[in-house]
């Protein structure tokens, strides 16, 4: 049988999750065994050579590019899984969402302590190459259809692992009550 | 200074610097300062022995109260659901736009602010706003431009009132409330609107022993007015066994649901009988304070209310020795709400009339057992109570030979909407929608609320559904909604409502209710998914089982009533299936790009322009 293909992202996130994902250590031999890896940061393969199997998404979306990034992962993956906090619900950075777009810009680069000093000119970062910031921050599931949905700041390595196994090998995942509990 | 100071010590003074009427003290300074400051907070915090954040958190809770000045003219306009069926947007724009301030600020001079509230309880006569607690009723975009010129040449409030609209029927038009509300009595029943005579009731009571008014009570089958139905004999039994060195009746008069609006018209025609009903418990269950929770936005009866009760304590109905019976001494106080839904429900209620944010307690203890100021307490919708005096006068077999066999009685409706006559209403239970729809002249009718957005929202096909605790049960709002109008539009207002009125105090109503509004607003704007549908259901469950109070219990109504009876509303919002959900990028980015000040689109959009080149 052909070995899946797995990809990954992180959008609006802090590569938290893809830590964790790590935190499995040497299972990540195992897991070399049963699948290719695809686009994803760990490789540093940053374009779709050809359709995946299965992504894991990272944080929720804050700019056009990660709206991008989410629709093009919708087109080439046959099952996306949404892991973590910032990819379920936005997270951290959706902290943001109750704030005008003017005063969180004001504060990062004119009014901050590291930057009301630094930054005479008063700029607002502009640059056309730079994506363009959302009025909120979204989870990916308000964007595309998102399958699975694993649960953690960051979910643990064991979560990760338990599922990402499950959906390879197509059997029922074990995941004990440690491994979904955060208190 | 100092005699600004001076000022804010009197009023506190005025209540004896008393913690528990801290309610009253913040209301009577945001009616002289026009807002409650930091530095009034600070002062009150010392002089009434409170923290300073114990009286931000309450100034904080109340609609009504403020922290910033809410101009010397201050316009509450109504935007419930009749008011955004008849015109409100209008309105609202010529206030706006004649005052020159946007809603929710006040005009540069500071004369006038502008700002909205949930129903005021005028249903019947929409559009409605307060101006400085003065009523305002059948507002249109002229009438609302004339107010805003008479404000800014400086007429007091009266006078403008006067100018607007003759005064209303009834005891409307008695100095003591010189308003220009109507009682739009369209049915009086025989129990709360029928023929009464002051006093009679209470002295049958005085003549009898405690014991046999609550067994008639009992007999009656009477249940509570306010919705849920509980047994009044009942709960009166429990305060009258409940521990206590002192007993508390309080009438429940905050009814905040929007389209409601019958205590208004008890209040006004029948304040004696609800304080002989209130008079009537207070002796059956050995109870001497008692309390009339008013709502704020029924201030204009506070004087009257006053009079009635001065009128009784002169008649020997209240104070000492009610009656001539040695040791019946009951007296009742009114205390005001300062606009805020939740205190209507009862122990966010007592938490309010105890000066306290309007949060619901953890039960139990139960109010029976330990209520206003730790009293046992029988709190009671004023409509139950009113009935209850009329039974001690007329008897349980009269009372429970009308309406239905679980539901005897009357029941006094609010109806409003898409209809010829709204008003009010009070007949038997048992009644169907339909015989309420023709008696009402309903105009082409689309769907029927039930009991305000807590109750149901029935499809106005559903003509044999009966108004009783057995069939559809509720505190007697209907609104009619017609064929013209965006129902869904209309449920979006309602769940608005409810997150601007929860308290906030446990998180699955906190968020629930505002998660349910904002997936039905992505699905109104052709956004929502069936996913979304099955997860509102989801949400609903929780928010069901895990909230601390019949708000969080009841809020997914709305949405879980239309998803069943009007499944085709939703069906027709939901694009085809795709895996790529509809999301306005372009929308998204348009703040971001103004305040860095780019034009450039996103990324998306030049490629696609770039290919297609």
């Amino acid at each position: 049988m052909k070995k899946p293909i797995i990809a990954t992202a992180s959008l609006a996130g802090c590569f938290g999750c893809h830590m964790s994902f790590l935190d499995i250590d040497e299972r990540i031999l195992d897991l070399v065994e049963l699948v290719h890896w695809g686009k994803s940061p760990i490789n540093d393969i940053k374009t779709f050579e050809q359709d995946c199997d299965i992504a894991l998404i990272e944080g929720g979306c804050c700019n056009d590019e990660h709206i991008h990034t989410l629709r093009d992962f919708r087109k080439h993956c046959r099952i996306l899984v949404a892991v973590g906090e910032c990819a379920i619900m936005g997270g951290l950075p959706a902290m943001r969402n109750n704030i005008p777009i003017q005063e969180c810009l004001e504060e990062a680069y004119l009014n901050s302590p590291s930057t009301a000093q630094a930054n005479p000119e008063q700029i607002l970062p502009n640059d056309a190459e730079l994506p363009a910031l959302l009025d909120k921050v979204y989870p990916c599931h308000e964007i595309v259809k998102m399958d699975y949905f694993l649960p953690g700041c960051p979910p643990r390595a064991d979560l990760i692992y338990g599922a990402l196994t499950a959906l390879v090998t197509g059997q029922e995942a074990k995941l004990p009550y440690e491994v979904i509990k955060f208190d | 200074m100092s005699e600004h100071i001076a000022a804010i010590s009197d009023i506190a003074a005025k209540y004896d610097n008393d913690p528990n009427r801290l309610l009253d003290i913040l209301i009577d300074v945001q009616a002289q300062e026009r807002c409650v400051t930091d530095d009034v907070t600070r002062q009150l915090a010392q002089q009434v022995g409170l923290s300073w954040a114990d009286i931000h958190q309450t100034v904080s809770f109340y609609h009504f109260l403020s922290e910033t000045p809410r101009g010397e003219y201050t316009i509450y306009l109504n935007n419930g659901p009749v008011a955004i069926m008849q015109g409100y947007e209008e309105v609202a724009a010529a206030f706006s736009e004649a005052a020159g301030c946007s809603i929710d600020s006040v005009t540069e001079d500071g004369r006038i602010g502008l700002f909205v509230t949930a129903d005021i309880g005028m249903g019947d006569q929409e559009i409605a706003a307060l101006i400085n607690r003065v009523v305002f009723t059948c507002l249109t975009p002229e009438k609302a431009r004339a107010l805003v010129k008479d404000m800014q040449e400086g007429l007091s409030v009266q006078d403008m009132a006067r100018k607007h609209r003759e005064y209303g029927d009834g005891n409307n038009s008695l100095p003591a409330i010189h308003s220009m509300v109507r009682n739009n009595i369209q049915k009086a029943g025989p129990v709360c609107l029928g023929p009464y005579e002051v006093g009679v009731a209470l002295r049958k009571c005085a003549t009898q022993s405690p014991e046999d008014i609550l067994s008639q009570i009992k007999a009656s089958k009477l249940r509570g007015r306010g919705g849920a139905g509980f047994p009044t004999a009942m709960k009166w039994e429990f305060c009258a066994k409940a521990q206590g060195p002192e007993r508390c009746v309080v009438a429940n008069a905050d009814e905040g649901e929007p389209g409601t609006f019958k205590d208004r018209v008890l209040l006004t025609e029948r304040a004696e009988l609800l304080f002989e009903g209130m008079a009537i418990c207070a002796y059956a269950v050995g109870a001497t304070t008692g309390s009339l929770y008013l709502r704020g936005e029924y201030t204009y009866l506070r004087e009257y209310l006053e009079q009635v009760l001065e009128q009784m304590r002169a008649d020997n109905l209240l104070g000492k020795d009610i009656a001539g019976k040695a040791g019946f001494d009951f007296d009742i106080r009114v205390q005001l709400g300062a606009g805020s839904y939740v205190c209507g429900e009862e122990s966010a209620l007592l938490e309010s009339a105890e000066g306290k944010r309007g949060e619901p307690r953890n039960r139990p203890p139960f109010p029976a057992q330990s209520g206003y100021r730790a009293m046992p307490t029988v709190i009671d919708n004023v409509e139950t109570l009113a009935s209850a005096a009329q039974i001690i006068d007329k008897g349980a077999d009269w009372f429970s030979n009308m309406g239905t066999e679980e539901s005897t009685g009357t029941k006094v409706l609010s109806i409003s909407g898409d209809c010829d006559r709204p008003g009010i209403y009070e007949v038997e239970f048992g009644i169907t929608i339909g015989e309420l729809l023709d008696m009402a002249g309903a105009r082409d009718p689309q769907a029927v609320q039930v009991g305000g957005p807590s109750g149901h929202c029935l499809n106005a096909d559903a003509r044999d559904t009966m108004i009783s605790f057995e069939g559809c049960s509720s505190a007697g709002a209907i609104i009619i909604i017609g064929k013209q109008h965006d129902l869904l539009a209309i449920i979006d207002n309602f769940m608005e409502f409810f997150t601007d009125e929860s308290c906030g105090s446990c998180g699955p109503c906190r968020s629930g209710t505002w998660m349910l509004r904002n997936t039905l607003r992505r699905i109104r704007q052709g956004q929502g998914t069936r996913e979304d549908l099955t997860s509102m259901r989801q949400l609903s469950e929780v928010m069901k089982k895990t909230t601390k109070c019949g708000l969080g219990h009841t809020a997914p109504h709305p949405i879980l009533n239309t998803m069943d009876n009007f499944p085709h509303l939703y069906e027709a919002l939901i694009p085809e299936q795709s895996d790529i959900r509809v999301f306005d990028l372009e929308a998204s980015i348009k703040a971001a790009n103004a305040a860095v000040g780019r034009t450039s689109a996103s990324k998306e959009t030049r490629e696609k322009e770039e290919e297609q080149l």
